[in-house]
């Protein structure tokens, strides 16, 4: 029993230190899902190559992210967050409020993809297609009705007669977060009734242009974009959707989908032709800077042109650089930690 | 009339009619076949997850290497010449073994190229050089061979993960790739060795670097943490709600709560975790210590409820002999009827930190499901833990970490199988029977 005791004291006496401790001298990041493939590549370059240590990367999910980014300053709270969208405006508020300073970072573009089987024949879509396939609404003859397309030949013959079944990201993920902004917007765009209603009735035109169906054609498969993977390999009807990386890595089980005739290729998305495709970002604490060991270093490593730029090693991770002159402003702003303002 | 009606009830005598017999006879048969059937069906499930995951992963404890012929040129290493630690360690070592590779195959000389081949090599190629020369600074100056670790592509490719018989387009290695992995092969330059790596290192965004070292350590960190709580609290709680507390409402209602903790999912300690031990307490996010305090809040009620059926089995004799002959309640309890109860008591806290090693769940709120290279060094060191390993590299985009998701489950599983047959020895050693 005296042995417990003392060990109980030692665990105590340990939570008192790390209360103590305030000072930590390594930079925290946490955020999207879909940066993290990219932080974490550059994390561990920086932990190598400088005296510092390597950062340690959370994937918590931009909006998660944010959330923690922005509940103040000090040490209890992260030094960067990287997101797969811009901040909100609502997020820079909070922000502001607990007097956080932000420098922004776009890193690049990722594209989402459609994709399906190698064991059966590439799709090729149109967003309107995309969009008639999963919403929960869609115009027929003028009106607005319950979505009635079972089969992808039903929207249009020329799409092939098996039954719509769509493998995508849950609500809480960045990825369906931009595929509804991007594609199903997109489409629904391109009906002149919704249109119409875009100009007259914002609200209404974003519940039916962001409302994806729920009766069992779109199934939500999970954050882990690998096990979607497995099951488009297992079942050939089946379509997914998910980051470029992952379809570039898994090029011999998969193809994607054209998009309004673009292919989802390197060229197309960074050409900005393919046009399901979005901005990463990574949000820098001012604060922090000098305060946390590092940070001006690590922003200096991930804008360095062996990094992000047309020869970098984000590159084999599937990143899609942003344009050259871009890159260079990019770097210009975030090593001199420009303030954002909104 | 009561006569009438008793003499109108029919007498009854066993059917012994042979069909009869046979019937029930048949459902005894069909019951057991169902249990056997049941049995296989679970037999049949395990072997078939024990199958899937060995032969994913098996591929994962070895590592292609490539051999180079390293000139280790002083000019380039240490100009001075003065062998100092920094400017050993500072050298450019990448270049050094990318020239070397390079400079076995002259005829390639377009740049593209020339990424294309030192591709084929590791990124850690330079460490494994700057660690020859620091550990044998006289190797400068002469020209070795050095096995270097094989890039995560090539290394899939010789485990036939990626197959010669897919078109080009579709495959990240590349008919031009795979000529030179075949002139590789004819010189006898390319090796598969025991990927200690994987057993050593941390975390790692390339597959051929990535190891278990640093998820293991942080694994054992919490769970230290959790017993070093879990256990003495545990015990103290069994021994006095069995021993010393009077039983009326109060004890129910607790003795209730804890039966009832114990099922709670395990998300809701990580959401207490947060809540209490980060956002009031201030302790650092990802640290096992949080880790192993929220996973003791889990595995407590287990503990409890094991110790309490322990101590329940010890007989209530061994009790009034010990009072019998003078004992205070107290040492008839530490001398008697604790050690008797210990074997039990440590089977249900082995069983108990089982579960927690197995846990993910409340680690994703306090921040443990994040990527960490640096080996923890102490309690509050950012960590993660085995299982979190596992999600982590489920769900990268490399293929290669498809075997190592494998071998990582396969460590774990085996933690898991020495844990739980330390109970059972300890149960059949030492567990006495009335």
């Amino acid at each position: 029993m005296i042995k417990h005791s003392i060990a109980v004291a030692a665990i105590a006496g340990l939570a008192l230190s790390a209360t103590a401790a305030n000072a930590r001298d390594q930079i925290r990041i946490v955020g999207s899902s879909t940066v993290f493939p990219f932080s974490t590549a550059v994390a561990e370059q920086f932990g190598k190559t400088t005296d510092f240590k390597t950062p340690v990367v959370e994937s918590t999910g931009s909006g998660g992210g944010m959330k923690l980014f922005c509940s103040g300053v000090g040490v209890g709270h992260p030094d960067i967050t990287n997101a797969s969208r811009r901040i909100k405006s609502s997020e820079f508020e909070k922000c502001t409020k607990a007097g956080i300073t932000i420098t922004e970072v776009k890193i690049g573009y990722d594209g989402i993809v459609l994709a399906n089987s190698k064991a059966s024949n590439a799709l090729s879509l149109t967003k309107k297609q995309i969009f008639q396939a999963l919403a929960k609404k869609v115009p027929v003859n003028g009106e607005l009705v319950d979505n009635p397309y079972k089969m992808w030949n039903e929207i249009d013959p020329s799409l092939p007669a098996k039954k719509i079944e769509v493998l995508g990201p849950p609500p809480t993920s960045g990825t369906r977060d931009a595929f509804v902004e991007l594609a199903m917007e997109g489409g629904a765009k391109t009906f002149e009734s919704l249109a119409a209603m875009r100009k007259s009735d914002k609200k209404a035109f974003t519940a039916v242009a962001h409302g994806i169906r729920e009766d069992g054609a779109y199934v939500e498969a999970g954050e882990n974009d690998n096990l979607i993977i497995q099951k488009l390999e297992a079942n050939p009807n089946a379509v997914g959707i998910f980051g470029f990386s992952f379809l570039d890595q898994n090029a011999d089980k998969i193809q994607g989908s054209t998009v309004d005739g673009a292919v989802p290729t390197f060229e197309n998305i960074a050409s900005g032709d393919y046009g399901v495709s979005r901005s990463l970002f990574f949000y820098v604490k001012k604060e922090h800077v000098g305060v946390v060991p590092g940070i001006a270093e690590f922003v200096s490593e991930f804008t360095n042109e062996g990094t992000w730029g047309d020869d970098g090693y984000l590159l084999d991770k599937g990143l899609i650089p942003l344009p050259a002159a871009d890159r260079k402003a990019m770097r210009a702003s975030s090593t001199g930690m420009a303030p954002l303002s909104m | 009339m009561t006569e009438t009606s008793a003499s109108a009830a029919p007498i009854q005598r066993p059917d012994l009619s042979g069909a009869r017999l046979k019937r029930r006879y048949a459902a005894e048969a069909r019951f057991r076949l169902y249990g056997l059937i049941a049995v296989f069906a679970a037999i049949g499930t395990l072997v078939l997850l024990l199958t899937s995951i060995i032969s994913n992963g098996y591929t994962a404890f070895a590592q292609h290497h490539i051999a180079l012929e390293v000139t280790f040129d002083e000019a380039e290493i240490d100009p001075t010449g003065e062998r100092e630690y920094n400017v050993l360690r500072r050298a450019n070592y990448q270049g050094i073994a990318r020239a070397s590779l390079r400079g076995s195959f002259p005829d390639v000389t377009e740049r593209r190229a020339k990424r294309a081949l030192v591709g084929l090599m590791s990124g850690s190629a330079d460490q494994t050089l700057r660690d020859i020369v620091l550990a044998n600074p006289d190797v400068i100056g002469t020209t070795q061979t050095v096995w270097v670790k094989a890039s995560d592509d090539l290394d899939s490719f010789m485990k036939g993960h990626i197959s010669r018989d897919v078109p080009e387009s579709d495959r990240r290695i590349k008919d031009r790739d795979i000529g030179w992995i075949d002139q590789l092969i004819a010189d006898e330059r390319i090796e598969s060795q025991f990927n200690t790596t994987f057993f050593t290192a941390g975390d790692s965004r390339e597959p051929e670097q990535a190891g278990i070292w640093g998820a293991t350590v942080g694994s054992f960190l919490m769970l230290f943490v959790t017993l070093v709580l879990s256990f003495p609290i545990g015990v103290l709680s069994a021994i006095y709600l069995e021993e010393f507390a009077p039983k009326n409402r109060w004890t129910d209602l607790i003795e209730v709560n804890i039966n009832n903790l114990a099922a709670v999912p395990s998300i809701v300690f990580g959401l207490l975790g947060l809540a209490v031990f980060l956002n009031f307490f201030g302790l650092p996010r990802s640290a096992p210590l949080v880790g192993g305090m929220v996973l003791a809040l889990m595995t407590l009620p287990t503990i409890i409820i094991a110790a309490r059926a322990a101590l329940k089995a010890v007989p209530p004799s061994i009790r009034e002999a010990a009072l019998g002959v003078g004992a205070s309640k107290l040492q008839a309890v530490t001398h008697h009827v604790l050690p008797l109860a210990m074997p039990g008591i440590l089977t249900g806290t082995i069983l108990g930190a089982a579960q927690a090693l197995g846990e993910t769940a409340p680690l994703l709120m306090i921040g443990m499901v994040a990527f960490i290279v640096d080996i923890p060094g102490g309690f509050t060191d950012s960590a993660t833990a085995l299982p979190v390993q596992i999600y982590l590299w489920a769900d990268s985009p490399e293929r290669a970490f498809v075997e190592k998701t494998s071998a990582a489950i396969m460590v774990l599983l085996a933690f898991l199988v020495v844990m739980n047959a330390v109970a059972v020895l300890l149960r059949k050693r030492f567990e006495r029977r009335w």
